[in-house]
């Protein structure tokens, strides 16, 4: 059975399917990948956020261009405007959680917070996938732990 | 008086000996040049039409062993530098390798993978094993001093450096193509980060059938 994917909401932001990927053993450092939606009629900034398994959380674009591979910090927070979406999805922008205080497995749920200038705090789950996945994985059928 | 004139005769003897040896000489190089023209207009330009890319490096792998570039000779070998706090980049190529890796079946066992870390000093060889734990066995993840690790870098011309982050940290920007080589160590191909799985598998099988 298909299901729509989770969405979070603060105010005029919603957040759509929040996940994550596998680290590596001993991997120090994870992402985090959602689209992001301003419904309102004001620009917002995602200015911080946080997640249980991770010391801090910053917004990067990671680029391949003629062969170097760069990650750029998003400083004085990520805009998104009016009527908007952003998406965080491998490959470009994306959340780095770093200091990983665990590693992130396959099928796992991390607890998150986004905060948002204007919207304020949101609280957000991802959903781990495997370590090279593309896209969100399947939402589970069954949720637990509510 | 006798004896004077002999030098006299003597010198000019040997005055055109000289002269003649020399007249000799130059048309010997006149000729020379006549027939092979060619070989002496143009300066000699010895290319392979091949980069030179890869070369001697010595570092330690992810088993603590020492490892050289004579390691890996006898086989095609796959190179590639990154490092592991690195969110995206690194674990998708190792992801996709150790992908390619099963695709190729048995033909895997006839081809070397070797993972470079940029980041000697946090990637250990202990942190190394650790995370190779997470993709094919058979990729092999190479560390080093600072120093061994430039020199390897530089060999296979892979530009790196250190970039600061927030909060004292720092991020490597790094080459991010895979670099082929045949079984002796030369270079045969380039695959780019964004090349798709078919076209990188296919170059995987070229130069495996060498």
């Amino acid at each position: 059975m298909a299901q729509a994917p989770e969405t979070y909401r603060a105010g005029a932001i919603v957040v759509e399917a929040p996940w994550s990927r596998a680290t590596p053993g001993g991997a120090k450092v994870g992402s985090g990948y959602m689209r992001i939606m301003n419904t309102g009629s004001e620009p917002d900034r995602l200015v911080g956020g946080s997640t249980v398994v991770a010391e801090r959380f910053e917004v990067h674009r990671s680029t391949v261009v003629d062969g170097v591979a760069r990650m750029e910090p998003v400083t004085g927070g990520l805009e998104i405007g009016p009527g908007q979406t952003v998406e965080l999805k491998p490959g470009a922008l994306h959340a780095m959680l770093v200091n990983l205080r665990q590693g992130l497995n396959p099928g796992d749920t991390v607890k998150g917070m986004l905060i948002f200038e204007k919207a304020g705090v949101l609280k957000i789950e991802y959903r781990v996938g495997g370590i090279g996945a593309q896209a969100a994985p399947a939402a589970a059928n069954v949720h637990q732990g509510h | 008086m006798s004896s004077a004139l002999k030098i006299i005769r003597w010198v000019a003897f040997a005055l055109i000996a000289v002269l003649l040896l020399q007249i000799g000489f130059f048309a010997w190089h006149w000729y020379r040049g006549e027939t092979s023209a060619s070989r002496f207009a143009q300066p000699v330009i010895t290319t392979t039409g091949v980069p030179d890319v890869g070369g001697p490096f010595s570092l330690v792998n992810h088993r603590g062993e020492r490892v050289t570039q004579d390691t890996f000779k006898g086989k095609p070998t796959v190179y590639f530098f990154g490092f592991t706090h690195c969110p995206e980049v690194c674990p998708t190529t190792l992801f996709e390798m150790s992908q390619h890796l099963k695709d190729l079946g048995p033909d895997a066992d006839r081809l070397n993978v070797v993972f470079v870390t940029v980041d000697p000093e946090r990637d250990t060889p202990e942190l190394l094993k650790t995370y190779m734990e997470s993709f094919d066995p058979r990729i092999a993840a190479l560390t080093g001093s600072p120093e061994e690790v430039t020199a390897a870098a530089k060999a296979f011309r892979v530009a790196y450096r250190k970039v600061p982050t927030e909060g004292g940290n720092y991020t490597m920007e790094h080459s991010a193509s895979v670099i082929v080589t045949d079984a002796q160590g030369g270079f045969v191909s380039l695959i780019d980060y964004h090349e798709d799985k078919a076209t990188a598998l296919a170059k995987l099988k070229r130069a495996i059938r060498g």
